[in-house]
């Protein structure tokens, strides 16, 4: 299953006026934080907040709404939100926490929960993880390379970064930028490469931008944890959604960009066999599903 | 009567190791008294039983590394390696030799006790549950797999039976250096020294901070990937 094993998919959205404005795209991820801290089904989230520097994110524990919304927004280099979890159970006394996590950091946290060596306390205190999808993701002088230098934008005029059509976006208060995808290649995380998740396949719930139009996110909901509060924040207004039936571009270009990300990825997979190196996933020849993210 | 079914033997032997690992084990409240009482019977350990000899048992949690100037404990830790069906490598202390990799001798009242290594540098070890101390839910965990036979469950931590020389810097030189790391940040979450933070996306060790136990690249999401179990435990 190249979208990972889930119950439902749909294309969804934020009902809240401040949410939509402050997302990348439906707020889900913003929404869904919100109204878990509300409803005391978390009493935290690990999010990637602001820091000192403009566009390099800090995992954060938030706390309040405002706190979450301070966190809004794709920033597209690293954010270890994993090594907050630690934190926020023994600094913050959480005991249900959330947390956002890309790919690759929801491979990291459910590892511990299943094998939780030197992690006392903290595997099941994680109440709700929501994953966003990931193409790849790239070191900060990356984005300062595609800023700077080849859209010639000042870096703190930057309001947004996207990735969409093809293109890396950059938007200013009076002004869209933007740069083919292309020239952002070879600046990408080399650990990305090897990547078998697009979807966040291990998240609670997992959503991110394509499939969906403008304003409105690809929504997964993956486990009985995460589709009990999903329903319940539908149920309860702040979430609103369609079939992903009556939307365009709908499911088949995910499946198509999640097909060509795991078939470059185990390209690479096969490469680093063959020179001897190092790779924690099987290789394809070994796998009854090459595209499965194992 | 019904004949009962045999409960796994199982012991505990102290070599140089802090007792964190036994105490560790104790933190299970909620699982110790059904555990103790009904699934298995602890036959043999200091601190656990008063009992000096020696008796056979199907699992062994050994706590410590050994010192090679320690006759009584080279010769304990043979003899646990022919009474014991399995022989756990329980904590980093037996698994990796951990802090007692600094061990360097000149103290009284043997200044000459100076020499500490890893059981499997000595004896085959089966098993090994590195953690400084491990936690008590992946305690917990290994126990229940070794009463069901729940060998998948098993296997990674047979395979970290061979893994005794970690460092800090093992996520420099298998993750990094090897085009691996994704900066998850999972390696700082899980040190238990904090010696391990994220510098630019990157884990950056303080080597005088590190205990050389292991658990950073045990933990790290790209050193090993039980994706099999994790869907299982999900229900996905």
């Amino acid at each position: 299953m190249v979208l990972g094993t889930y119950k439902e998919v749909v294309a969804a959205r934020s009902t809240d006026k401040q949410i939509q404005k402050l997302a990348q795209d439906g707020g889900i991820v913003s929404g869904l934080f919100c109204y878990a801290l509300d409803e005391g089904l978390i009493d935290g989230a690990v999010v990637a907040g602001p820091s000192d520097v403009m566009w390099k994110p800090e995992p954060m524990v938030a706390m309040s709404s405002d706190e979450i919304l301070a966190a809004a927004g794709t920033k597209y280099t690293f954010s270890p939100n994993v090594w907050m979890l630690k934190k926020a159970v023994r600094q913050y006394g959480l005991e249900k926490l959330g947390t956002v996590a890309i790919p690759c950091q929801s491979m990291g946290i459910r590892k511990m929960q299943s094998y939780p060596f030197g992690v006392k306390n903290v595997a099941s205190k994680i109440a709700l993880m929501l994953g966003i999808f990931c193409m790849e993701n790239f070191p900060y002088e990356s984005l300062r390379t595609f800023i700077s230098e080849k859209a010639g934008v000042d870096f703190d005029l930057v309001e947004k970064m996207d990735i969409g059509k093809g293109k890396f976006w950059i938007e200013t208060a009076d002004q869209t930028l933007s740069i083919p995808l292309k020239e952002t290649h070879g600046y990408e995380q080399n650990g990305c490469k090897v990547c078998l998740d697009y979807v966040a396949e291990l998240a609670d719930v997992s959503t991110g931008s394509v499939g969906t139009p403008d304003g409105w996110s690809t929504v997964f909901v993956r486990t009985d944890a995460g589709e009990t509060i999903f329903k319940q924040a539908v149920e309860a207004g702040v979430i609103e959604t369609k079939p992903m039936d009556n939307v365009k571009p709908g499911l088949g270009l995910l499946e198509k960009l999640a097909t060509d990300k795991k078939t470059k990825a185990m390209k690479v997979i096969d490469e680093r066999k063959a020179m001897g190196l190092p790779v924690p996933f099987k290789g394809s020849a070994e796998k009854e599903d090459p595209l499965a993210n194992v | 009567m019904a004949e009962e079914k045999a409960k796994p033997r199982i012991g505990y032997i102290h070599l140089s190791g802090c007792t964190g690992d036994g105490m560790s084990l104790t933190e299970n409240y909620d699982i110790l008294a059904p555990l103790l009482t009904d699934m298995v019977d602890i036959v043999y350990g200091q601190t656990l039983v008063d009992l000096w000899e020696m008796p056979e048992m199907d699992i062994a949690l050994v706590e410590g590394s050994v010192c090679l100037q320690d006759e009584h404990s080279l010769h304990e830790l043979k003899e646990v390696r022919e009474k014991a069906g399995l022989v756990v490598a329980f904590g980093s202390c037996a698994a990796t030799g951990c802090f007692t990799r600094y061990s360097r001798g000149g103290q009284q009242a043997q200044p000459n006790h100076e020499s500490f290594v890893p059981i499997a540098d000595l004896v085959k070890v089966d098993l090994a549950i590195p953690g400084c101390p491990p936690s008590p839910e992946i305690i917990a965990k290994t126990v229940v797999a070794v009463l069901n036979g729940d060998m998948d469950y098993l296997q990674p931590m047979m395979d970290l039976a061979g893994y005794t020389e970690a460092c800090g810097c093992d996520l420099q030189l298998k993750v990094v250096n090897q085009a691996l790391c994704i900066g998850c940040g999972t390696c700082a979450m899980a040190c238990q020294t904090r010696a391990v933070s994220m510098t630019n996306g990157r884990p950056e060790v303080n080597s005088d901070r590190c205990i050389k136990c292991g658990v950073c690249y045990v933990q790290c999401p790209r050193s090993w990937w039980p994706a099999e179990r994790i869907n299982k435990d999900l229900g996905l």
